[in-house]
């Protein structure tokens, strides 16, 4: 079983290497958002310090929107998820490495790019490093709860919009989270409160949601 | 209990269960939302701070109780169509939809329309308004997560799941948004003790919700009617009922 499983892992992520552009797109959409709101509030560095954190995180979640269909969309296509489907391995197990597999390759390079998109916005160290903890913690459980739409979207010829248009009511409990735990830092304030929090919705998400995301797959394929 | 629940699962024996019930509810739902909007508009005494704007509580409440009411009806239906398989559920699910859309834009109308002589402004980012915003944006998901397939059975399934993902959810949004930002009063009925509400206010209020619920669960009857017919219009029993309302 672990080896069918460490051969979906290694396979999604030479797929992903050898799609570097697709994977390119969405940090660039994180880099150009951001770098729209100088443009759209004025360039004053206390006004761009205190909405920093939430533009940012703001531009996280869309952009890890964007590289979400990518989870589930091409197996579906040619037909390699209903193989996965019919394996003896647990299909929830096998959902929970593609969605490591693209965690790794699809947002790991956005939180990469974090320091560069800190310095934009002017914010201070700590505060980036609570902005860190926060997208450590959170961008995961955006992974999980999102691939159980992707899963639901999957035969759907235009599921894009309709992708964000179920995720982001979801998602404003992180964000109001993540933003509260930068701000403290901002403060000078303990943040490990809204850290905690942020780690039990991952923990509750990752006990739940590959059941949710297996069903969703097998509803999709029928 | 589930010898008695079983046949509903049929669609055939929901829709005649609805057709029978159906006059009760509407006669009911007449008497108590009649009495209890006339009693709270017009015989209700006047709040000593608020004068007569605070009577939109009597429309207000009701629908913001029913939306989250309406929510929570429909994703217990979509849990029981998932896990018995019952696609009448599924139907009842997506016939609630659009109810509690509808009643939880008209809590959101009436909170904004009380708020500007209140609190001075149409809308502000206070903790319930954004959480009963949020819970228009779920409803909204569902419905047209449902739309978007042309399979109604895979639609409903779909439908289901999110509508589980939105409850599970609802609970935190609520809890998030409360320690994000307050300006709303605090709950003046739902609360554990006695009621702050004076006596003679609380009971047109109380009528009213039990009358907007009752005057939902009509709608829904009907919606869930409609929806069994649409779905099974191929059936014979229904091309019986077609036939015979042709007869007529």
């Amino acid at each position: 079983m672990s080896m069918a499983l460490k051969a979906v892992f290694e396979r999604d992520l030479a797929l992903a290497y050898r799609q570097r552009s697709e994977l390119m797109q969405p940090m660039m959409f994180f880099i150009l958002v951001i770098s729209l709101f100088p443009l759209g509030i004025g360039p004053n560095p206390e006004t761009l310090q205190k909405v920093g954190p939430g533009v940012i995180w703001v531009a996280a979640i869309l952009s890890s929107l964007l590289g979400m269909e990518r989870l589930f969309k091409d197996d579906y296509n040619d037909g390699s998820l209903e193989q996965i489907m019919l394996s003896a391995t647990p299909l929830p197990l096998v959902v929970l490495v593609k969605v490591l597999a693209h965690w790794l390759t699809s947002i790991v390079p956005l939180l990469l790019l974090s320091p560069l998109l800190a310095l934009f916005l002017n914010l201070t160290e700590p505060m980036y490093w609570a902005l860190l903890s926060t997208l450590l913690l959170g961008t995961p459980l955006l992974s999980l709860v999102g691939a159980i739409a992707v899963g639901l979207t999957l035969g759907l010829n235009r599921g894009g919009v309709l992708l964000a248009l179920l995720l982001l009511p979801v998602f404003i409990p992180l964000l109001i989270f993540a933003t509260a735990a930068v701000e403290a830092a901002s403060l000078q304030l303990p943040y490990s409160a809204q850290l905690a929090i942020i780690g039990a919705m991952l923990l509750i998400s990752l006990a739940l949601a590959p059941f949710a995301i297996a069903y969703a797959l097998r509803v999709s394929q029928n | 209990m589930w010898k008695w629940l079983h046949p509903y699962a049929k669609t055939q024996n929901a829709y005649q269960l609805c057709e029978r019930l159906l006059p009760w509810f509407v006669v009911s739902a007449f008497i108590s939302f009649t009495l209890g909007m006339v009693w709270g508009l017009l015989f209700a005494p006047s709040d000593y701070q608020q004068g007569d704007s605070f009577r939109i509580i009597y429309i207000h409440v009701p629908s913001a109780i029913l939306s989250m009411g309406a929510y929570s009806a429909m994703a217990i239906s979509a849990f029981i169509g998932l896990v018995w398989q019952v696609r009448t559920a599924f139907m009842a699910m997506i016939a609630l939809a659009p109810i509690g859309a509808v009643v939880t834009f008209i809590a959101l109308f009436t909170g904004a329309a009380w708020g500007k002589p209140m609190w001075g402004t149409w809308w502000v980012w206070d903790a319930r308004l954004t959480s009963e915003l949020i819970l228009l944006f779920l409803y909204l998901g569902v419905i047209s997560l449902y739309a978007s397939f042309e399979d109604k059975q895979q639609a409903g399934k779909a439908a289901g799941v999110m509508a589980i993902v939105g409850v599970v959810n609802l609970p935190i949004i609520h809890f998030s948004v409360e320690w994000w930002n307050t300006l709303h009063q605090g709950a003046s009925i739902t609360k554990f003790d006695k009621p702050s509400v004076a006596p003679d206010m609380l009971w047109p209020l109380l009528i009213s919700i039990l009358g907007l619920a009752l005057v939902m669960a009509a709608i829904f009857i009907r919606r869930l009617q409609n929806e069994i017919l649409r779905r099974e219009i191929h059936r014979p029993w229904v091309q019986a009922l077609v036939a015979e309302a042709k007869g007529k």
